[in-house]
C-alpha cells in the first residue's frame, strides 16, 4: 500500500512502491529512482517491438474491461497519412476505485513515462491525458511533473534528444462519469457533451477529432515503462501458474467497512481470502464482513463467501461470480442495509445518465426510485419483478454500458439479498426516517 | 478480389439486395417491413440512442440498431423475434413512464408514433406506480411551442438545427431523467426553416402555434402539391378540413426539398382560404356588373378580344397549362404577355445542398420564361394601346393603374378582384392553385404535379378549363377535358416539354429538356 500506511509483506509493490515518497514527484528524484529509463529506450526501439514486448507481457487494460494492451495497440496502423492519438483514461470516476488518482499523486512522471511510451509505440504524436474533474491535486501534481518533463526536453518536439514528436497534454474534466466511458472522453475532449458514441466506428478507426486513436487507463501506461525495465518474462511471471491469461501486479483500492482501508498492489491470482482477512485488516472490531463489491460499484456484488473463494484475477473473478472490473473494491459488513446500498448506488447511475439511450435515462431514474420506495418501506412483492425486468431491458441494449452497470447491483443484490428486501417491504425492518441520501 | 457491387441478406424471411453501407433499417424499407424508430431519420445524422430499432442479428450477441447497423452479405435479420419484440415493448413502457397521457388534448393524437407503436406492441398497462416528471411549456419562438412532458429525447429537432439548418439553438439540456430540450441563452428558433422542428418531431413535444388546437389529424384530408412560395418548388402536402386548409406540411422529394419546407412557405396558405373570391362569370353592362353564365361570359370574352391584341398580364403562380394556353392567345393575335415577380430575401438552408428560399416569389416564373412570357418590373408599360387586356390572376398591386386606360377591352381572369381595378368588362372566376390539377416548372426546370386539395367556390374552374372553352369560342381548337389533356398539348407544342405527361411525371416531377442550363442560369 505504501501510504498511508507501509506495504505489507505479501504486497508486489511495482506501481505503488513510490507511493508516500514526495521526492518521486520531482523529475531530478524520478530520474534517480530509475525513471525514464524506458522511454529512453523505447525511443530507440522499432514502434512494432515495443507492441510487441507488451503483448509478449499479457499486458491488459486495467480500466475495468480487460482487453489485452498489445492487441489494442496493434490495431493503430501508421503511416496512413492522418493524426493518431493516444488518449489516457485518468477519468476515475468509477465509485470504490481510486488507484489511478494515487498514481498521478505520487508518481506522475510513471505515468508521463508511459504515456509517452504508449504514444510512440502506436505513432501517436499527440497524447492526451484526460484526468477527471474532482482530481484537483493530481491535476496540479500532473501539470508541474508534465512542465518540468517538458521544460527537460523528455516531451515534446524532440522527445530525449530522439529527434521524435512526443506531445503530451493535460485536460481537465468537468466531473461526469460517463467521461470515463472513452468515446464520450473523446467528446470531452473534443470540447462536445460527454456523451457516449456508436460503435463501429472503433477508435482505432475513428476516434478523437474522427481520426485513429488509443485509449489507455492510467494504470496499465503506468505499468509499461516498468515491462520494458525488466521485459515481458518477468511480467509473465506474476501470474498464478494455472492462469496465464491475468499478468502483472494489479493495485485494489479497499473502501467501506473494513479495518485498512486503502490502496494495495499484489499479483494477479492473489487468494481474495487472504487479501481481505490479512492485507485489509479484515472487518472492525465487533462486525463480520457481509458483501463484497470487488470490481467498482458496476461489477456484481458477491457475499463474503463468495469472495472467499477468489482469486484476484481476470478470471478468478468471473470465477466467484463477478468481475475484476477496475478493482475498486466495496466491502460492506453486517451493520449495512443492503437494499439502502444498492438504492444509492443506483442513485449514483440516475445522476450519471447522460440521457441518450431510452432504457438508461428513464430506466436508472425508475430503478431508483422503486428502490428509495422499498427502503422507505413503501415495496411491494411485485416490485422484484418490475426491478429484475427493468434491469434486464436496460442490459446489452444501449449505447454504452452505464445501464448495465447500474443494473447489475440491483440483480445480484435482490439475488443475494432478498430477504433483506423482504424484510422491508414486510415491514420487518423499518428505518424510521426514509433515506433520500442525495 | 473486386468489390461486391451490392449486398444480399434477409429481413424478415424475405430476400434483399442493397447498396453496401445501406442500413439495416433502410434495407428493411425496400421490402415493406418498417422497423419501428424514432431517433433515426433519413434526412439527419444517425444518432442511434432511442433504441428503439433493435433486430435481432444472426449469429450476434446483442441486438443491433438498425438505423446504425450496415448490411452485411449473407446475414438474416428478423425484426419481430421475440427478443426483439420485447426489447422494443420496454423501450415503450419506458417512453411512456414519464409521459402524459394526454393523448384526448395533444396536437400530435392521431400522427403520433409513441402512439402507433404503443398500440401496435406496447404492453396494455404501465407498471410505473412512482411521480411523473414535470416541467412547463416553453416558448421556442418562431412558430415553435415546446411542452416536455410528452418529449422522448430523441434529439432529431437539436440535430436538425445542427447540422441541416447549422444554427445550433437547441440543446439537450441536463442529464438522466431530467434532461429536456433547451434553447441556448438569447436564442430563439428564429431561422427560416427552424419550423421543421415541427414535423421532425415524432411525438407533441414540438407543436406549431399558428396550427395548435385548429385540427385533429384524423379530420385532415392531404393532397400532394407544390409550395407556391418561392421559385424553390417543395414538394408538400396540403391539408384541409371542411374544404379548407389547415397546413402545409412538407412531402419528400429527393431531388427537390428532402424532407424539409421553409417556415415562409409553410406560413403561406392564408390565402388559398380567402372568402371575397369571385364566383361567377360576368359581363360589365349598362347598369353595372352582372352575373351570367359561363357559356354567355366566354362569348362575350371572345368577342371582345377578337380581332384585337391580346395583353396578357400574367401571375406567375399560373400554371403551366393555363400559361400555356395564355399564350396560345398572345401568339394567334400577336401580342405580349408579361409578368412582375414579387421579391424577397433568399433563405437557404445550409445542410442541403440546392435548397433555399429563393428571392422570386412565385412558383411558376421559370414555366412562364419558357412558355413566352416577358418578365418585367412593370409589365404595364408594354401594354399598347387598343390591346385587349386579360388580367389572369395578377394582383395589381403596386402597378401603374393609369396605364390600363390603354387597354380597349379588360378581362379578368381571377379568383379575386385585383385590387384598385376600375374597370372589368368582363370577369371569368378561376379556381386558385389547391382547387385545381396543375404543373409548375421550378427554378430548376424540374416540372412538377400538384393535385386538387379543395373545391373552388361557386361557379369558378380551373383556369386551364377557362382558357380551353376561351380558345374555342375563337375558333381554334382546344378540346381539353381534363387537365392531363391540357398538359399533353402543351408537351406536344413546346419543345422544351417533349416527351413529358402527367404519368411519366407522377409526384415527383421529372426535369425539362435542357434543365441543367437552367440551372446554371440560376446560379
Amino acid at each position: 500500500m505504501g501510504y498511508p500506511h507501509q506495504p505489507h509483506p505479501r504486497e508486489t509493490t511495482v506501481l505503488s512502491r513510490y507511493f508516500g515518497d514526495a521526492e518521486a514527484r520531482t523529475l531530478d528524484g524520478w530520474k534517480q529512482r530509475g525513471g525514464y529509463k524506458a522511454l529512453q529506450m523505447a525511443l530507440g526501439m522499432e514502434p512494432v517491438a515495443i507492441v510487441n514486448v507488451v503483448k509478449d507481457s499479457g499486458l491488459r487494460g486495467r480500466g475495468g474491461a480487460g482487453f489485452p494492451t498489445g492487441l489494442k495497440w496493434s490495431f493503430m496502423k501508421p503511416g496512413d497519412g492522418k493524426p493518431h492519438y493516444l488518449c489516457c483514461n485518468a477519468d476515475e470516476s468509477e465509485p470504490g476505485t481510486f488507484k489511478d488518482r494515487e498514481i498521478m499523486r505520487w508518481t506522475p512522471h510513471a505515468l508521463i513515462e508511459g504515456v509517452a511510451i504508449g504514444a510512440y509505440a502506436i505513432g501517436a504524436e499527440t497524447a492526451y491525458i484526460y484526468i477527471r474533474g474532482e482530481f484537483t491535486e493530481p491535476l496540479d501534481i500532473m501539470e508541474r511533473a508534465l512542465a518540468e518533463a517538458r521544460a527537460a526536453g523528455i516531451v515534446g518536439q524532440n522527445a530525449m534528444g530522439s529527434g521524435k514528436t512526443v506531445d503530451v497534454w493535460v485536460h481537465k474534466g468537468a466531473g461526469a462519469y460517463i467521461c470515463g466511458e472513452e468515446t464520450a472522453l473523446m467528446n470531452s475532449l473534443e470540447g462536445k457533451r460527454g456523451n457516449p458514441r456508436i460503435k463501429p466506428p472503433f477508435p482505432a478507426v475513428s476516434g478523437l477529432f474522427g481520426m485513429p486513436t488509443t485509449i489507455n487507463n492510467v494504470e496499465t501506461l503506468a505499468a509499461v515503462p516498468h515491462i520494458l525495465n525488466n521485459g515481458a518474462d518477468w511480467y509473465k511471471k506474476m501470474a498464478r501458474p494455472d492462469n496465464p491469461k491475468s499478468t502483472g501486479t494489479k493495485l485494489w483500492s479497499v473502501c467501506g467497512n473494513i479495518t485498512r482501508p486503502g490502496n494495495y498492489e499484489v499479483e494477479m491470482g492473489f487468494p481474495f481470502g487472504e487479501f481481505l482477512h490479512e492485507l485489509c485488516g479484515g472487518a472492525l472490531p465487533g462486525r463480520t464482513l457481509k458483501a463484497i463489491i470487488p470490481g467498482g460499484s458496476s461489477v456484481p456484488i458477491i457475499t463474503l463467501e463468495e469472495a472467499e473463494s477468489g482469486l484476484m484475477d481476470y478470471e478468478g473473478m468471473v470465477g466467484c461470480g463477478t468481475m475484476l472490473g477496475s478493482a475498486g473494491c466495496i466491502v460492506f459488513d453486517d451493520a449495512q442495509s443492503m437494499p439502502k446500498q444498492i438504492a444509492r448506488l443506483a442513485r449514483f447511475y440516475a445522476h450519471e445518465s447522460c440521457a441518450q439511450c431510452t432504457q438508461c435515462r428513464e430506466g436508472t431514474a425508475w430503478t431508483t426510485k422503486i428502490l428509495e420506495r422499498i427502503v422507505a418501506g413503501d415495496g411491494t412483492m411485485e416490485d422484484f419483478d418490475t426491478l429484475l425486468d427493468i434491469a434486464e431491458n436496460m442490459t446489452g441494449k444501449t449505447i454504452c454500458v452505464l445501464s448495465d452497470s447500474c443494473a447489475t447491483p440491483v440483480v445480484s443484490g435482490i439475488q443475494k439479498f432478498r430477504h433483506e428486501f423482504e424484510a422491508l417491504i414486510t415491514r420487518k425492518t423499518v428505518y424510521a426516517v426514509p433515506t433520500v441520501v442525495s | 478480389m473486386a468489390e461486391t457491387p451490392f449486398i444480399s441478406l434477409t429481413i424478415e424471411g424475405r430476400p434483399v439486395t442493397v447498396a453496401p453501407g445501406t442500413t439495416i433499417l433502410e434495407a428493411a424499407k425496400t421490402v415493406g417491413v418498417l422497423i419501428p424508430h424514432y431517433c433515426y431519420h433519413p434526412g439527419l445524422p444517425v444518432a442511434g440512442l432511442c433504441r428503439m430499432c433493435l433486430v435481432d442479428v444472426d449469429r450476434a450477441s446483442k441486438l443491433a440498431p438498425a438505423c446504425a447497423t450496415s448490411v452485411m452479405e449473407g446475414q438474416v435479420v428478423r425484426v419481430h423475434s421475440d427478443t426483439a419484440r420485447e426489447a422494443r415493448k420496454g423501450v415503450l413502457e419506458m417512453l411512456l413512464i414519464n409521459h402524459p397521457l394526454d393523448c384526448p388534448i395533444c396536437d400530435q393524437s392521431g400522427e403520433c408514433e409513441l402512439q402507433d407503436y404503443t398500440y401496435q406492441e406496447g404492453r396494455a398497462d404501465s407498471r410505473y406506480r412512482e411521480p411523473k416528471r414535470f416541467n412547463p411549456v416553453e416558448d421556442f419562438g418562431g412558430d415553435v411551442l415546446y411542452v416536455p412532458n410528452r418529449c422522448i429525447l430523441c434529439t432529431r429537432c437539436v440535430r436538425f438545427m445542427d447540422d441541416i439548418a447549422q444554427d445550433s439553438v437547441l440543446n439537450v439540456s441536463e442529464r438522466g431523467d431530467r434532461a429536456y430540450i433547451g434553447k441556448f441563452d438569447g436564442k430563439d428558433l428564429t431561422h427560416p426553416w427552424a419550423a421543421n422542428v415541427v414535423d421532425l418531431c415524432p411525438v407533441g413535444a414540438l407543436l406549431s402555434k399558428d396550427f395548435l388546437n385548429k385540427a385533429r389529424a384524423w379530420e385532415l384530408d392531404r393532397s400532394a402539391s407544390v409550395c407556391t412560395g418561392c421559385t424553390q418548388g417543395c414538394n408538400i402536402i396540403v391539408e384541409t378540413r371542411d374544404n379548407a386548409v389547415m397546413r402545409l406540411r412538407p412531402r419528400s422529394n429527393e431531388s427537390v426539398n428532402h424532407f424539409f419546407m421553409c417556415d415562409h412557405g409553410r406560413a403561406n396558405y392564408r390565402w388559398m382560404n380567402r372568402r371575397d373570391r369571385l364566383e361567377s362569370p360576368s359581363i360589365l353592362g349598362a347598369g353595372g356588373h352582372s352575373p351570367v353564365d359561363w357559356d354567355v361570359a366566354l362569348e362575350g370574352a371572345a368577342r371582345a378580344i377578337k380581332g384585337k391584341r391580346v395583353f396578357v398580364l400574367a401571375s406567375p403562380n399560373l400554371s403551366n397549362e393555363a400559361l400555356h394556353l395564355l399564350s396560345r392567345l398572345v401568339r394567334t393575335s400577336n401580342g405580349t404577355g408579361a409578368f412582375r415577380v414579387e421579391q424577397g430575401p433568399e433563405a437557404p438552408l445550409p445542410g442541403v445542398p440546392d435548397l433555399a428560399l429563393r428571392a422570386d416569389r412565385a412558383a411558376n416564373v421559370v414555366g412562364a420564361e419558357l412558355l413566352g412570357f416577358t418578365r418585367h418590373a412593370a409589365p404595364l408599360d408594354l401594354l399598347q394601346t387598343g390591346d385587349a387586356l386579360i388580367i389572369a390572376d395578377h394582383d395589381l398591386q403596386g402597378d401603374d393603374l393609369a396605364a390600363l386606360g390603354r387597354a380597349s377591352v379588360t378581362v379578368v381572369l381571377g379568383t379575386a378582384m385585383p385590387a384598385h381595378l376600375p374597370k372589368a368588362d368582363i370577369i371569368l372566376p378561376v379556381a386558385n392553385t389547391v382547387e385545381e390539377e396543375g404543373t409548375f416548372t421550378n427554378i430548376h426546370g424540374r416540372v412538377q404535379r400538384f393535385l386538387q386539395a379543395k373545391a373552388a367556390p361557386g361557379m369558378a374552374r380551373p383556369a386551364w378549363y377557362v382558357l380551353a372553352d376561351l380558345l374555342g369560342a375563337l375558333g381554334e381548337s382546344a378540346d381539353y377535358y381534363v387537365a392531363a389533356d391540357a398538359f399533353k398539348a402543351l408537351a406536344a407544342a413546346e419543345p422544351r416539354y417533349a416527351g413529358l405527361s402527367y404519368d411519366t411525371l407522377a409526384l415527383r416531377g421529372l426535369p425539362v429538356v435542357d434543365a441543367p442550363k437552367l440551372t446554371d442560369a440560376a446560379r
